[in-house]
């Protein structure tokens, strides 16, 4: 059986997989409940003054039949009293000694970051997460990603925190920032242990069409939320591997963004994390999914031969390079399995209309496209759309013998220097005549 | 044991003949709509006889356009209601959907369309204007498929329309004919009522026009006459007893069906005589309706009967038995029908005999004839010039569908022998325009 357990910056934990900062846990019961149900690690919602909260809170985007791919809240800290959440925390520890139960926290002050830190190691807690992210409402108060947007007073501030903590330090970071490794090194300067990303991404998740109202809609008014679920994923797994792969960062990362299975978990960990946390999918299912989760993480440890979390952490990093040192003399090109084809002719209308003119249809009388490979520029947008699995596989054409990347050729002065330079790459692709597009003339 | 327990009432009824096709709700056709697939040049639309652009109506379905996805649908077809719920889809549009070439059940096109049908027509949703009078009027006989697609047709080209109906209802077939459980009396008749608001065409109900004279009166008040009036009661099988109480013709019995519901009389055992589609129909009904057994007797092999494989389906789930390569020689009985006298038969060098000597009985209650339906000879006699052709259906020019008598055109059932209702409105359609071509020499 490979190894779950991790030690995270300290902070250990049966398994890498944390709720996040959020509703799931806001309180006691629900941290217990999920930890019974395996979860190995909770970052209790951010704790501080407590706030009032609007209704409604959330909006979400839905695709087609799915529901919530992207979800977004105007939710802020926590509403409770700081003491209810401390008697909770202890009584958790109590409970559940093994597991993470790290303390979320957002205040103003140097006087109140160290009162709430001491506040929070009394109780038990494992570790703290200095939630600078929260793009709605606190940063308005000069909280939250107004402080995870200035690399300076973030520094400053993880400073005061230090002075006192006896427990690891991780630094949430907002998203919501040009570039994430500037928070990130700044944390790293101030004294973090960790960090985590990514929170929520400012967003808009949709618009009442009557009312002229964006959701979620508070008495005929909006405003902008925080943007979270599978549609974030993409860009909180590149902002966890540039901040994994920053030699001036180099500190352990907590991945989050649109974790819901544990492919998830997995692509994070490959590209960098060490642990992972997990918020929307919970608000979704509930601390079940967990279940699937774990069995399935585990089996990929096994067949590739991971020992321990600490094996995968970051395997997939040295694959991912700068644009400029890709082979460019790797040729792949579409292919049809005729057998599997079900003749939709959506790779067909997608390279026609939205690529290269290489699939044509009405060969042999059948609705099975073919591939015109001299057209083929091996983009992939045919294998992307159609909708039988590996029906379109690409196929290697180049020999790979010759390895020459954009460097290699700037180097060698092989590049397209002027505006109708023969070098253009496209200078052999058979561009159609415009005038065949007109069907009447 | 019978599948079915005898309907008293008209609750039991609809219990019995419960919609094969129920209408989808909100949910049900957001799922399904999502599934579809947009595919280019799709098949589906191929292989729709109307043409409608389902990927377009799905996909205005799957963004809460229900209204612009009717008008898609009707922009194609003006029995667009009736046609998700009525037409074999199986061999039509979801026969074609590529889903079925990966084992992947087809999108529901029909139960979608009539969602967003339903929809137009419950909120009475206009999209029809019809132009202003051209000051040419057209006559058309029978008020089906055929005739009301027709009339709406003709009326966005500005002619008046007035409509002879012989029965009491409008829209033929598809409320005489059609089982019970794929369409309800109500629904056929919302449509209907929905179209003549829009287009404002006019019926006269009660109204056969059968002799020489109706005809010759027609012609000189209108400017071309279309004729849609279907196929006509069943034909003789020329066998003795065929007179005997209780044996009865299928289209006959289904009509009684459609208007008296639970109150139409059923044996206790039913022989229906035929292999087609109206077979498996009046065999599934018999069923419904109580029978305790309902024996299907074909002439010639299961493999050679007429019906969709899906309607052969049906019945058996019905509880419907069958017997092959059988021919009736005599209905049997003192006034009322007793059993039926077969012979078997078999196919010597494709030839279809009938063996000598293999005469035997099946005792039965009531005999449903469904060996198809006559096709109107004594009325079209009465019109001057009209061929035929070589199965006795009228004749007419495959694109105008113009009779050989110039102010006659016709679609329908009349001129394929029998098809369904989406053939009925796609050619009544061109039909239109063909008479809008003779009378103002314009093509559409
Ligand atoms: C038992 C049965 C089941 C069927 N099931 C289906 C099905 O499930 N799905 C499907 O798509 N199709 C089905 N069909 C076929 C479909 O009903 C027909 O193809 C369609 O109705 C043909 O339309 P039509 O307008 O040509 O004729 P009809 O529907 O027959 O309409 C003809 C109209 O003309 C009237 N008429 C006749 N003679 C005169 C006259 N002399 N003067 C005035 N009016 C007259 C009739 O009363 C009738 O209203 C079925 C047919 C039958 C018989
Ligand atoms: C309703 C809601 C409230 C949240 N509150 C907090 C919070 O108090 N503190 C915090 O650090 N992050 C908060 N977050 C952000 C989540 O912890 C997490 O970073 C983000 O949702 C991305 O993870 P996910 O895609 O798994 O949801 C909140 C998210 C949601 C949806
Ligand atoms: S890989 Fe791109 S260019 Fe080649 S056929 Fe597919 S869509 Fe067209
Ligand atoms: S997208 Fe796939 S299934 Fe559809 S036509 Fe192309 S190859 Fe065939
Ligand atoms: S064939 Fe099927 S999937 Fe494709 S457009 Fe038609 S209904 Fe949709």
């Amino acid at each position: 059986m490979p190894d779950l357990s991790v030690n995270f910056a300290g902070i250990k934990s049966p398994n890498p997989f944390w709720l996040a900062s959020a509703p799931p846990t806001n309180s006691g019961y629900q941290v217990m409940k999920a930890f019974e149900a395996g979860w190995g690690g909770a970052v209790w919602k951010t704790l501080g003054v407590p706030i009032v909260n609007v209704s409604s809170r959330y909006g979400s985007v839905n695709y087609r039949d799915s529901r919530m791919i992207g979800f977004n809240n105007i939710e802020l800290i926590t509403d409770r009293p700081l003491k209810d959440n401390l008697k909770e925390i202890e009584e958790v520890k109590k409970y559940f000694p093994e597991h993470a139960v790290i303390t979320s926290l957002m205040v103003e002050s140097r006087k109140e970051w160290h009162q709430i830190v001491k506040d929070a190691e009394n109780a038990g807690a494992d570790g703290h997460e200095l939630n600078f992210g929260c793009p709605h409402g606190m940063c308005e108060r000069g909280m939250g990603s107004a402080v995870g947007q200035e690399p300076e007073v973030l520094k400053i501030i993880v400073g005061w925190v230090k002075e006192v903590a006896t427990k690891p330090v991780i630094v949430k970071l907002t998203p919501n920032i040009s570039d994430i490794t500037e928070p990130a090194i700044a944390a790293k300067q101030g004294g973090a242990d960790a960090i985590s990303l990514i929170n929520t991404i400012q967003s808009i998740v949709g618009v009442d069409l009557d009312n002229f109202v964006p959701y979620p809609v508070v008495d005929g008014n909006s405003t902008n939320g925080g943007y979270c679920g599978p549609a974030v994923k993409p860009i909180a797994l590149n902002m966890v591997k540039n901040c994994a792969q920053h030699p001036e960062v180099s500190l352990p990362v907590s991945g989050i963004g649109g974790i819901e299975n544990w492919r998830d978990a997995v692509e994070y960990i490959l590209l960098g994390a060490a642990t992972v946390q997990v918020c929307t999918a919970v608000m979704h299912y509930g601390f079940g999914i967990i279940r699937e989760i774990i069995p399935g993480f585990e089996s990929y440890m096994t067949s590739k031969g991971f020992k321990s979390v600490s094996d995968m952490t970051g395997r997939a990093l040295p694959n991912v390079t700068n644009w400029e040192n890709l082979n460019l003399d790797y040729k792949i090109i579409a292919e049809i399995n005729k057998d599997k084809c079900i003749g939709c002719q959506l790779c067909y209308i997608a390279c026609e209309d939205g690529a290269h003119q290489a699939i044509g249809v009405g060969q042999n009388g059948t609705r099975v496209p073919f591939i015109i490979e001299e057209n083929c520029v091996g983009c992939n947008l045919c294998s992307l759309v159609c909708p039988v699995e590996n029906c379109i596989t690409m196929v290697r054409k180049d020999d790979g013998k010759k390895i020459e990347s954009w460097k290699d050729r700037t180097k060698s002065g092989r590049i397209p220097t002027t505006f109708n330079d023969p070098l253009a790459g496209g200078i052999h692709h058979k561009v159609p005549e415009p005038q065949k597009a007109l069907k009447s003339k | 044991m019978p599948e079915y327990k005898k309907p008293e009432t008209k609750q039991e009824f609809d219990t019995n003949f419960q919609q094969i096709k129920p209408l989808m709700n909100e949910t049900e056709a957001y799922y399904e709509s999502s599934r579809c697939l947009f595919c280019y040049d799709a098949p589906c639309v191929k292989a729709c006889p109307t043409g409608i652009d389902i990927p377009l109506f799905i996909k205005q379905i799957n963004t809460g356009n229900p209204l612009g996805s009717a008008k898609t649908i009707y922009d194609s077809n003006y029995f667009g209601f009736a046609c998700g719920k009525v037409c074999p889809t199986e061999v039509l549009c979801e026969g074609s959907c590529v889903y079925n070439l990966q084992n992947v059940k087809p999108i529901e096109i029909g139960r979608l369309q009539s969602y967003a049908t339903a929809s137009a027509i419950g909120k009475d949703k206009i999209y029809f204007q019809p132009t202003e009078n051209n000051g040419k009027k057209v006559a058309v006989i029978g008020a089906g498929p055929a005739g009301i697609s027709c009339a709406c047709e003709l009326r966005m080209y500005g002619y008046e329309v007035d409509i002879f109906e012989g029965k009491e209802n409008p829209s033929g077939l598809t409320i005489y004919g059609i089982a019970p459980y794929k369409i309800t009396n109500e629904e056929v008749l919302s449509e209907i009522d929905y179209l003549q608001k829009q287009f404002g065409f006019r019926i006269s109900y009660n109204s056969r026009i059968e002799s020489k004279e109706d005809f010759k009166k027609i012609e000189k008040s209108f400017n071309a006459i279309f004729i849609g009036i279907g196929l006509g009661i069943t034909g003789r099988l020329k066998i003795q007893g065929e007179e005997l109480q209780n044996c009865i013709g299928a289209v006959e019995f289904i009509s009684e069906l459609r208007m008296n519901h639970h109150k139409t009389h059923v044996g206790k055992h039913v022989i229906v005589l035929g292999g087609g589609n109206t077979a498996m129909d009046a065999a599934s009904e018999s069923a419904r309706m109580g029978a305790e057994k309902v024996l299907l007797a074909y002439r010639r092999s299961k493999e050679e009967m007429k019906a969709y494989g899906f309607e052969y389906e049906l019945a058996k789930n019905a509880g419907v038995e069958s017997i092959f390569n059988v021919s009736p020689v005599e209905i049997i009985g003192k006034n009322i029908t007793e059993g039926v006298k077969f012979a078997r038969t078999k196919i010597v060098n494709g030839v279809f005999e009938i063996i000598p000597d293999s005469e035997f009985v099946l005792k039965c209650d009531m005999v449903i004839k469904a060996t198809g339906q006559t096709k109107h000879k004594e009325v079209l006699l009465n019109i001057d010039h009209l061929e035929f052709d070589k199965k006795g259906n009228l004749a007419v020019n495959p694109s105008t569908f113009q009779t050989s008598n110039p102010h006659y055109f016709s679609a329908g059932d009349i001129i394929s022998g029998g098809q369904e209702v989406v053939n009925a409105v796609a050619d009544a359609k061109k039909a239109a325009k063909g008479i809008h071509k003779f009378l103002s020499g314009q093509s559409v």
